[in-house]
């Protein structure tokens, strides 16, 4: 009764992405993500249309979100009559007539790498006929996108449309059997639904991994006139960015997925709680939504089942500790976001004192793809205990960055040497699960992601910011970063976290000016394990993992800093000094130009010389030089004064 | 929400049209609003989006309305890093410092500003011409350092970069 409400719209959706893809005109696609935006996609656009007017081409311009390299941004793809999109990498403004130009000529680039697209996306598990008929009628030395390796080594589910379809254009999502996962939800008894989800062992994506369908289970299990579905969007954890690009790629996704949890758990209201930092997220939410209602996919009596569920946009204010459920709701209620003694269980007592389910933007858009292709195909994926795939995002000192998805149990090592292309320098430690995380090293590459293994390293899986530390980072420096985020968004209520997250920061100070004792590091320890056992929630009981997983694993580095004061990445500043390497200056006048204290001098086309007691150590010259000739060396303070 | 798309000017940031009278204002602060408890967050934002920033008067209207005390309202106000208790800069500068940005040198680019403009990280410049925020993540990680201004993101970038972009900003 439910399918055929879609069908004929679905049809019509059919032949309109159709004639997309077969289109008689050129076609230019756009990758307008927020990552496409900042490497200056819009300027793109900008200067291709003002192009295509001037020179009166007939071409359509189509927006797509995010594939998933961010690092090629901005990414254009050309589509010519006949044949399939070719994908061209960093076009930014400057280059982009020139290259679209050729392209629509049928001009394949003979310096610029390039790909094309095949019509179901690169590593698409589900992508139908689209990916098997399609044969490309191009030179062979254009490689489809999906070998590209940075794409090779994924698995996209959750993905799959992101890059691919227009993400404000409901058909494009209708026509990749989008709905299709709410038609059999709405067929089955709730029951069945939570059972489904139970076989395909899908696991909750915020990080914590605990399984879906029993946080639903009891949440159905609590006899309440009205429960409440809440998504977590608040994507605080700093380094990770994978529900954006998701959301700005693929929105109907995520709200097909609350339906169907909506449908699940008994809720006929659910909220998704979206950080303000998130306005291109936001918009295509608040359009998607649009598009939903027209449908009758939202509001009374979904496509005319019993079934009633709408659905509320609430923009957090910026609190990363609303990340924690309980603190989340009570933003929702309009107070501060202080979390409160569990139990009650928000899935017992959640918003306004109602059984609440809260589910992470991931675990919810994993939905429509289990129910369409049933639990079977999805458990396939992954390892024994952690089933399906997972989104991270690659970044920091790797040279590929952006937006993956791998099934679970793949190694820490293929992520980062095979998708990541390798540490820009010599690889030192990926650190996972951001603030509440942990930095593995090289000897735990070979560790395979799943929510055991990672635990038992002493990392955590987390929402999925993965970033990458190479030579030049200070392990030291970046606990201390870690500590100084929790210490800003310690909410206060408990003294564990808000006093604790103080000490260990002032400890980590005095490490990186190299005036700790050695007896420090204990009293890391010591004060880590504290925090762990008696803060009040997850924030605080989590916040020493940085400290306490790089002191395992590291704990060379901390000594070096206090016994020998000494940081061999040349970061922490009391304890480095920089020089000018006169080989390789050539006198360009550069540094001269951005250093703030005129501690560089010398006559043009000369090396250059640099004043220590005039240097403030701010890196300015660093960056400016193009000649790899400024750089800073370890000092070892005490032993200089020694000498 | 008006909240304009990234890359061009942030709703937030522009200042009311004298068009509008005050009152329209607060009708457009308060609409599709129960007057309860739940309502008070989205109302600080949208008075935040329509004055530009929540002054002492602001706050006691929004506090009789929900029938909340002035002290509750900022209770709730100062917890969360959204809101802003001062006018806002002609221009907005934020600097990213989540931890891709950190590792790739944000803090630099904070410094750099903080001495350029002759503020520090939360401040505003004597000629109101310049705001300087630091922010947690803004989920641009992959083109690490980021930093914004007038809510438009710029990705990869440095000192000369960022000098130029502020140059730009003072001929303008």
């Amino acid at each position: 009764m439910a399918a055929g409400t879609l069908e004929k719209r679905r049809s019509r959706a059919a032949r309109r992405w159709r004639s997309l893809r077969q289109s008689h005109r050129p076609v230019v696609y756009i990758g307008m993500g927020s990552c496409g935006l900042a490497a200056g996609a819009a300027e793109t656009r900008e200067a291709i249309e003002t192009w295509l007017s001037e020179t009166g081409h007939d071409v359509r311009i189509v927006e797509v979100g995010c594939i998933g390299p961010c690092y090629l941004e901005p990414l254009v793809d050309v589509q010519l009559p006949g044949r399939p999109r070719v994908t061209f990498p960093n076009l930014t403004a400057d280059r982009a007539v020139k290259t679209v130009a050729a392209a629509l000529a049928g001009e394949t680039p003979k310096r610029a790498p390039v790909w094309w697209l095949p019509g179901g996306g690169p590593g698409v598990e589900d992508a139908g006929e689209a990916a098997a008929t399609e044969r490309p009628d191009l030179p062979d030395d254009v490689p489809a996108i999906a070998q590209h390796p940075m794409l090779a080594p994924q698995v996209r589910i959750v993905l799959r449309n992101c890059g691919v379809i227009d993400p404000d254009e409901v058909d494009h999502y209708l026509a990749r059997d989008g709905y299709r996962g709410l038609e059999r939800c709405l067929d089955l008894p709730w029951q069945e639904v939570i059972e489904t989800v139970k076989e395909a062992g899908l696991r909750g994506r915020g990080g914590a991994g605990f399984p879906t369908w029993r946080k639903w289970q009891f949440c159905r299990d609590t006899e309440s006139d009205q429960r409440y579905l809440i998504c977590n969007a608040d994507e605080g954890d700093p380094g990770a960015f994978m529900n954006r690009s998701l959301i700005e790629g693929d929105p109907h996704a995520l709200l097909e997925g609350m339906l169907i949890a909506g449908y699940a758990i008994g809720a006929s209201r659910g909220y998704i709680y979206i950080r303000a930092e998130y306005p291109l997220a936001i918009r295509r939410l608040h359009a998607a939504m649009d598009a939903m209602r027209e449908l009758g996919l939202l509001g009374d009596r979904i496509l005319g089942s019993d079934f009633s569920f709408d659905i509320v946009l609430k923009e957090g204010a910026g609190a990363f500790v609303c990340g924690e459920e309980t603190a989340l709701i009570a933003s929702l209620e309009g107070k501060r976001g202080m979390p409160r003694t569990r139990p009650p269980f928000p899935a017992v007592a959640g918003l306004f004192g109602k059984p609440t389910i809260i589910n992470n933007v991931e675990t919810l858009s994993t939905l429509p793809a289990i129910l369409r292709n049933g639990p079977a195909w999805y458990s396939r994926f992954g390892t024994e205990t952690s089933r399906g795939t997972k989104t991270f995002s690659l970044v920091g000192k790797v040279r590929r960055t952006g937006v993956i998805e791998v099934p679970l149990g793949t190694t820490l090592r293929r992520v980062v040497e095979d998708i990541g292309g390798g540490a820009r320098k010599d690889f030192k430690a990926v650190q996972t699960g951001g603030p509440s995380g942990g930095c593995l090293g090289e000897e735990l590459l070979d560790t395979p992601i799943d929510y055991e293994n990672l635990a038992a390293a002493g990392s955590i899986m987390g929402s999925g910011g993965l970033i990458v530390l190479d030579s030049d980072t200070c392990i030291v420096d970046t606990a201390r970063f870690f500590l100084t985020f929790t210490q800003d968004e310690s909410c206060g209520k408990c003294a564990p976290c808000r006093i604790g997250t103080g000490h260990l920061v002032d400890i980590l100070d005095s490490v990186c000016k190299g005036e700790a004792e050695p007896e420090d590091l204990d009293r890391l320890e010591q004060l880590g394990l504290i925090m762990k056992r008696s803060s009040l929630c997850g924030l605080g009981q989590t916040a020493p993992n940085p400290v306490l997983s790089s002191l395992k694993y590291f704990r060379e580095e901390f000594e070096d800093h206090l016994l020998r004061h000494r940081c061999r990445a040349a970061v922490c500043r009391d304890l480095v000094e920089f020089h000018i390497d006169p080989g390789n200056c050539v006198g360009c006048l550069r540094c001269v130009a951005v250093c703030p204290t005129g501690a560089i001098s010398g006559p043009r086309a000369e090396p250059q010389s640099l004043d220590p007691d005039k240097c403030i150590k701010c890196r300015s010259c660093v960056d400016a030089c193009r000649y790899d000739a400024i750089s800073g060396d370890p000092v070892a303070v005490e032993a200089a004064d020694a000498d | 929400m008006s909240h304009g798309e990234t890359g061009t000017e942030c709703a937030c940031r522009r200042t009311p049209d004298p068009g509008p009278d005050a009152e329209t204002l607060w009708a457009y602060v308060f609409r599709e609003t129960e007057g309860e408890r739940p309502d008070l967050i989205p109302i600080l934002q949208r008075a935040q989006t329509v004055f530009g920033y929540l002054s002492h008067d602001t706050i006691r209207r929004i506090g009789r309305r929900l029938r909340m005390s002035t002290s509750e309202v900022y209770g709730v106000a100062t917890f969360y890093a959204q809101f802003r208790f001062q006018p806002p800069a002609r221009h907005r500068l934020q600097v990213c410092l989540g931890t891709a940005c950190h590792v790739r040198g944000g803090v630099q680019l904070l410094e750099t500003l903080e001495r350029q403009l002759d503020i520090g990280a939360g401040g505003t410049t004597d000629d109101g011409e310049f705001q300087l925020d630091r922010v947690a993540c803004l989920g641009c990680c992959a083109l690490a350092p980021v930093s914004t201004l007038d809510g438009k993101i710029y990705g990869d970038m440095n000192v000369l970069k960022l000098q130029k972009l502020l140059d730009g900003c003072r001929d303008a």
